[in-house]
């Protein structure tokens, strides 16, 4: 209990697995924000429910993780990102869902909330309802200064969102973002279901991260009724978490490039990826993957065709990839295009938390698979790879090694596996149970949190996708550069929208 | 009866351009896909969607103004004349002794100053960057090419497209250093001109990243159309211009016979294809530079040209 050490609390739930969570009164809540603000703890996870607020935080240098619940009784929480801001959007968000109002509301513009539910504050269980007011962006005021606002429907293939730019010309003086239009209520959709219909929900938060997802609610749900999974269940996890990373990086590094109007590049990985997606297909049924991985082991075993099929697959991607490698490296173009470009600093990237190759290539040394060493990564060995310069091509480099790794990672589970079981029965009638979980999907670490019934029923859900602290530093890393760059940026964080819009 | 004869020859060279450019077009995309290792479109799929686009209603935003509508039609008959001004597969037709290079720039300007306004008349953010940036190009660009244009004036001692194109498929030309800057500034300034890569990317659909395609977003239908076919026009404009001036030989004369102007032609053919070959191999092979560094680019196909025309006064020879 090394974290809740520090933080005065009234009583530790002994339900909650792995990680303590406790009940805490204001002055608990406050120590926990002060020790966030004072950069000792990171901000992992700030969810609500009807009339409670819980924040999830890391301690980066022992691994432990632990949850703060603060008890809502007059409907308001003491803020925490008026001194925190990383907490602000899932502070908004609180808001919008369950109506429960911070105190020192520095900001309480609607977040997920665009007046099209039909109702305000859906989770809260009341009847309330919000004024309708439109959207106010912040103000940047200068005489030469005009506005472009881009979206929420884009030119190419990809989901909606606003971008409001205030430029000087060509320099972005301020860019700010309004998302949300994706929200398919998730949480509330959670609410009650069964586990199996509640991991099927799980998996499609965000399609190209549906096995980083299931893996975590899987895990959250086995924490939480604590039980184990079957070695060779998690070894087929681990392999299909590395094919997904294996195959959204490759698209990654093309799409960058090819933002870059390097259209090569996006053939090239296009065709890698397109292989993955293909092997993927021929071991495990589905190209996403989706639906394999279950709580209480996966669904069904590799195909017997499927382990040939990864192995040619790991044979090409080791013939060609560094040859691409060398053709980004040595075009002085694209270079000139994407050193320097979209610098995140390294302090933004410590106090937001950033996970993935935003994080890492600003200099944090934080890998969910590496830090809490979750089965069976604690028993693979990989490098993390970590840069410091924190631009477009050092998101680039991390992506590049990455893949290695897991070209690496994937040759080392098909030799660990062995024959067994896949899944373990879920035991029924243990009482109400929480659990906790993070995996590593390719953008970031990815956290769950759940509370399950007596009968198996998810009470309460929340997913927290890796781009919450992504999606803001993307503000800060555009500032200075120039609008035609901002696509280069945004391929090169990829943020999710849907996972963060819910 | 030659009247005639020049009149024909003159409109055979008017619907050569008009007609050869969607294929220009169409081969580069096919050759740039086939680098990537895609099928690509099909060679005629320009005309397709030139079809297609000249069929469709023309949708107007509220508040666009006469203009607005106007401008595409300038635009396409300014480019129109522009490239019927240069020869293709023969010399010395109708319309060459009628305008110089000089007045082949000032028509490409005119069309690109109706372009920038009708990127602003609408009043859309994209309209207007689209605009400025294509206004901060050509500031580089026209002076550049008025200058290498003069640089290869003063070598052929004529800014007329026909005696230029004589004179350099003559042997008086001899090998000179101060030529060779020239193409190199023809190639950069044909790069910025025509929207390619490393200047502007014609296949994005990054509206941020955009020069040209951003000016006309807002257009749809015929307009869109006759947009589209002043672009490839203005293309295969430069490439006949790089190949007149520079690759000369084969062109027929204006009094030559129906079979030297047919060998004529498919040379010229030739010429196209290894032309818009290279150009796919060079897009392909480079990614687009930022936005600041495309004065630095223009400024070198300046210095270049300048330099041409230093050392052609410095030495005769040279």
């Amino acid at each position: 209990m090394g974290i809740l050490d520090s933080i005065p609390h009234v009583n530790a739930v002994s339900s909650h697995r792995p990680w303590p969570r406790a009940v805490v009164t204001e002055a608990g809540w406050q120590a926990a924000i002060d020790r966030l603000v004072g950069g000792g703890l990171t901000l992992l996870g700030f969810w609500g429910e009807p009339a409670a607020v819980h924040l999830a935080m890391l301690d980066g240098g022992s691994a432990e993780i632990a949850v703060v619940t603060y008890a809502c009784t007059a409907g308001t929480f003491p803020s925490v990102a008026s001194s925190h801001p990383p907490a602000l959007r899932l502070e908004r968000t609180i808001h919008d869902l369950f109506g429960l109002v911070p105190t020192v509301a520095g900001d309480l513009r609607p977040w997920l909330d665009h007046y099209v539910w039909g109702k305000s504050y859906p989770l809260s269980g009341r009847n309330a309802s919000r004024d309708v007011q439109p959207y106010q962006f912040l103000p940047a005021e200068g005489e030469a200064l005009h506005q472009v606002a881009v979206g929420p429907v884009h030119a190419g293939i990809i989901e909606p969102g606003h971008f409001r730019f205030t430029a000087n010309g060509e320099h972005v003086v301020r860019l700010e973002q309004w998302l949300g239009y994706t929200h398919k209520g998730i949480e509330s959709l959670m609410q009650g279901a069964s586990l199996e219909a509640a991991a099927k929900l799980a998996n499609r938060t965000s399609g190209d991260s549906a096995v980083a997802y299931a893996f975590a609610f899987a895990r959250a749900a086995e924490a939480a009724l604590d039980i184990e999974v079957p070695r060779r269940a998690t070894c087929l996890r681990a392999l299909m978490a590395e094919l997904e990373r294996l195959a959204n990086h490759f698209g990654d590094i093309g799409a960058i490039c090819n933002d870059a109007s390097f259209a090569l590049m996006h053939a090239q990985t296009g065709i890698l990826r397109e292989r993955t997606l293909r092997a993927a297909d021929a071991a495990f049924g589905h190209r996403l993957m989706m639906d394999v991985v279950v709580p209480g082991g996966v669904a069904r075993d590799i195909a017997p065709d499927g382990i040939p099929a990864l192995r040619t697959l790991l044979a090409e991607i080791k013939k060609v990839f560094p040859r691409l490698i060398e053709l980004y490296d040595n075009t002085a173009s694209l270079q000139d295009r994407t050193v320097t470009t979209g610098i995140v600093k390294a302090d933004y990237a410590r106090q937001f938390g950033a996970g993935g190759y935003v994080g890492r290539a600003s200099g944090r040394n934080f890998d969910a698979r590496r830090t809490l060493a979750y089965a069976p990564y604690d028993q693979l060995s990989f490098e993390v790879p970590v840069l410091e310069a924190g631009d477009v091509n050092a998101r680039v480099w991390i992506r590049i090694r990455e893949v290695e790794q897991s070209v690496e990672l994937i040759a080392q589970i098909l030799d660990l596996m062995e024959p067994g079981e896949i899944r373990t029965a879920l035991p029924a009638g243990r009482g109400a149970c929480e659990g906790l979980a993070l995996t590593e999907a390719f953008r970031g670490d990815v956290l769950v949190w759940l509370r399950l019934d007596g009968e198996l029923r998810v009470e309460r859900c929340h997913l927290r996708d890796a781009s919450w602290f992504q999606w803001p530093l993307l503000e800060t890393a555009i500032e200075g550069n120039i609008i035609a760059d901002f696509p280069l940026c945004n391929k090169s964080f990829n943020c999710s929208y849907s996972g963060a819009d819910l | 009866m030659n009247a005639l004869r020049d009149i024909l020859s003159q409109g055979a060279q008017m619907s050569l351009v008009l007609g050869l450019a969607p294929l220009l077009t169409g081969f580069v995309r096919k050759v740039k896909a086939r680098l990537l290792r895609r099928r690509g479109p099909p060679l005629l799929q320009p005309y397709r969607d030139l079809i297609r686009l000249m069929r469709k209603d023309v949708v107007l935003a509220d508040n666009a103004s006469w203009l607005f509508r106007v401008i595409p039609y300038l635009i396409f008959s300014g480019t129109w004349v522009a490239a019927s001004l240069v020869p293709t597969f023969g010399n010395g037709l109708l319309f060459s002794w009628t305008a110089d290079l000089i007045a082949i720039i000032a028509l490409l300007g005119s069309a690109r100053f109706f372009q920038a306004l009708a990127g602003m008349d609408v009043g859309t953010a994209f309209g207007g960057i689209g605009s400025s940036r294509e206004v901060m190009i050509a500031s580089l660009a026209e002076p550049a090419m008025l200058i290498t244009v003069f640089s290869v004036a003063m070598i052929a001692g004529s800014t007329q497209l026909a005696n230029v194109a004589e004179f350099m498929g003559s042997d008086a030309v001899g090998l000179r250093v101060s030529l060779g800057m020239a193409f190199v500034a023809l190639t950069i300034m044909a790069l910025a001109e025509n929207a390619r890569i490393p200047v502007d990317n014609p296949a994005t659909h990054l509206e941020l990243t955009m020069v040209h395609e951003a000016m006309v977003l807002e257009y749809s239908g015929r307009h869109l159309a006759l947009i589209d076919l002043s672009s490839q026009l203005k293309l295969l404009l430069y490439v006949s211009l790089i190949a007149c001036v520079f690759l000369p030989w084969g062109m027929a004369t204006a009094d030559a016979s129906v079979a030297r102007l047919v060998f004529g032609a498919l040379l010229y053919l030739g010429k196209l294809t290894v032309l818009g070959f290279l150009l796919a191999v060079f897009e392909t092979s480079i990614a687009k530079m930022r936005v600041f560094r495309i004065p630095e680019f223009l400024g070198a196909a300046l210095m270049l040209a300048l330099l041409a025309t230093l050392l052609r006064f410095v030495s005769g020879s040279l």
